[in-house]
């Protein structure tokens, strides 16, 4: 008799996911949702979802759902965690979305340490308006509206978001990870569920940068994507815990 | 509770929780700050929430958040924080999540004063956000009208999934007046459709969405709310008459204004001038059959809006009169609050012109 070896979690709808091929956007949604599962968490966990390549993101976590405006996630989960303290409220946002229009919205959630789970998903571009300059586009890094290559002169200078983060007393768990390779995923895995856990435990803010792709926009094929990551990106953003308010103790 | 002398904006507050509100989301703003201060020594002690937001923006969708997991929820503010919070206005309408928004109007536009006034009128009945929606809108005119309705607009707002505004003003807000605030029955409404956790099998996966991508999703969607509001427009208008019977003149004014009014046509009706007040209470549904009624009575001769805003609420009343009858202005404009003398004067005009 065959043993199946490997089973998609349940914490995923069968709905097929509108992402590009080599976006990273689909390993993250498998993390997060196979950490809940494994905690036995299903049940009580509210996921709000933002405007970007994620906002279809209530269509695939199947668990209870909200779309927030873009940028607001943090603000509507506070909503929901403040009035049903005994869910597990994550919200899984874009660069854009976090980092440029809801930058209010997360710093000053982190500095209320908001007893949620925050998964920003750092592409260093904006995806679904067609690959337009985010706060993390790199310098000289091409955008349609930095079509020269980002110039610190006119645009300023990339957001390091988990660094800014991490200074707020109220942040609890501030780490960065990526998923350009196993290691790395399994290493995601790992912070994705302990951000989990410490909320379970009641504390919070808890927030994962991940760093992610979007060979669409970046202008190269699927495979290239992880490279382009790896020589662009972990050299300006630094993996690694940022804070551990647990750890420290 | 007996009848006790109480601030507009804290009684509010008082109403709020005696119907069932047990969380709030808020940023200061004068005329209104007395409400987010009382809730957030009150709230706690009934085992609420009083949650201070980093902004009108955020407060907005913490309280869409809340809807959406299914509590009674409310914030509070004056014009320019009510401008911030139209992106949330119009996702709440949208996702059919029920709040309530308490608005102390002061005089705009811009930062503007600090007085009351009456024109966010527009804003509040004729959309504010973007897209097709409406809010609820009641108009109290007395400390203990806002009370009640206050317990009507959370009610309503179960009911239909729909926001309800309370629109009042700086004076509303500011001023003292002995008010009861009465227990409230508050009846159960289903809210299997909110986010509290889903277990796989009591009920459908709760979805709080504000995407409808093809048009055909669109269209279903804005049927769907456009046939809620005709029948909020048929069963939730709300209006008082005062000396309409015999009138001549009939005076429309809504909130602390038609207060005024009332004074004025007092003094008007001593001296002989048969003048009457129509006072709408939900400016959104606006009571138009009511007033086309009394625009088609033959002894009526005119109308007159009387309003502290530059010309907003006597588009209603045009249309609700649909040329019957002429249909003048009085406006007061940037904080000016009227007195009865000058209202009387403006009625007095009227017979003579
Ligand atoms: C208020 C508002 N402003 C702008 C937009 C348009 N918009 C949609 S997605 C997006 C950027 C998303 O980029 P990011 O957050 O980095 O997510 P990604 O698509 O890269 O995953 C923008 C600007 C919007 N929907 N709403
Ligand atoms: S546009 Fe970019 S972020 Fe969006 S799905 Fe495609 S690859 Fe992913």
């Amino acid at each position: 008799m065959s043993k199946a070896i490997f089973t998609k979690t349940k914490m995923l709808t069968d709905t097929p996911t509108h992402y590009c091929p080599g976006c990273a956007h689909g390993i993250v949604h498998r993390l997060i949702a196979e950490s809940i599962e494994e905690l036995g968490l299903s049940h009580k966990t509210v996921g709000v979802a933002p405007v970007g390549c994620a906002v279809f993101a209530y269509r695939y976590f199947n668990c209870d759902m909200q779309l927030a405006c873009h940028g607001r996630a943090p603000a509507v989960a506070t909503g929901v965690k403040r009035s049903r303290p005994d869910t597990l409220v994550f919200t899984y946002q874009g660069d854009g979305d976090l980092a440029s229009i809801g930058n209010a919205e997360i710093n000053s959630a982190a500095a209320r340490g908001e007893k949620i789970c925050v998964f920003l998903i750092n592409n260093a571009i904006y995806g679904m308006t067609g690959g337009q300059m985010a706060p993390t586009t790199l310098i000289g890094q091409i955008s349609t509206t930095s079509p020269n290559g980002r110039n610190p002169e006119v645009n300023g200078y990339p957001m390091r978001v988990s660094e800014m983060l991490a200074t707020h007393e109220g942040a609890y768990y501030v780490e960065r990870v990526a998923v350009n390779n196993t290691r790395n995923i399994l290493g995601a895995k790992k912070a994705i569920k302990k951000a989990f856990e410490y909320q379970q435990n009641g504390h919070g803010l808890n927030f994962i940068e991940v760093l992610s792709t979007c060979p669409t926009n970046w202008g190269v094929s699927a495979t290239e994507a992880m490279t382009w990551m790896e020589e662009n990106m972990l050299p300006y953003y630094q993996l690694g815990v940022k804070k551990d308010k647990e750890a420290r103790q | 509770m007996a009848r006790m002398l109480m601030k507009g904006n804290e009684a509010i507050a008082e109403a709020a929780i005696a119907a069932g509100c047990r969380y709030f989301f808020g940023y200061p703003i004068t005329p209104q700050s007395e409400i987010p201060e009382y809730l957030s020594k009150r709230l706690p002690e009934v085992g609420g929430v009083y949650l201070q937001a980093e902004s009108e923006v955020a407060a907005i969708n913490m309280v869409f958040g809340a809807a959406g997991a299914g509590v009674r929820v409310m914030t509070s503010s004056s014009s320019p924080g009510i401008s911030l919070k139209q992106e949330g206005i119009s996702s709440i309408a949208c996702a059919e999540t029920p709040a309530v928004v308490v608005n102390m109007m002061r005089g705009g536009p811009g930062i503007g004063s600090i007085q009351a006034s009456q024109n966010d009128y527009f804003q509040a009945v004729k959309g504010g956000g973007h897209g097709d929606y409406h809010n609820l809108v009641y108009a109290p005119a007395s400390i203990q009208e806002a009370c009640d309705l206050m317990a009507k607009a959370f009610d309503r707002a179960d009911y239909y999934r729909v926001l309800c505004m309370v629109l009042g003003d700086g004076m509303l807000g500011q001023m003292m007046e002995p008010v009861e605030i009465k227990p409230v029955k508050i009846a159960e409404y289903d809210k299997s459709w909110a986010t509290t956790g889903w277990d796989g099998v009591s009920r459908p996966r709760a979805v709080i969405n504000t995407l409808y991508i093809t048009v055909d999703e669109l269209n279903e969607l804005c049927g769907r709310l456009q046939a809620k509001y005709k029948i909020i427009e048929r069963d939730e208008v709300l209006f008082e008459e005062f000396h309409l019977d015999d009138a001549e003149y009939v005076v429309v004014a809504y909130g602390t204004v038609a207060r005024i009014v009332k004074n004025a046509i007092e003094n008007l009706r001593a001296q002989g001038i048969k003048v009457g007040l129509f006072r709408p209470i939900t400016l959104w549904p606006f009571p138009m059959l009511p007033l086309e009624n009394i625009a088609g009575q033959a002894r009526v001769k005119r109308f007159a809006a009387v309003e502290m805003s530059a010309g907003q609420l006597v588009q209603d009343v045009r249309l609700a009169v649909n040329g019957k009858k002429p249909v003048e202005l009085q406006s007061f404009l940037g904080s000016n609050v009227p007195g009865p003398g000058d209202i009387a004067e403006f009625i007095r005009g009227l017979k003579t012109a």
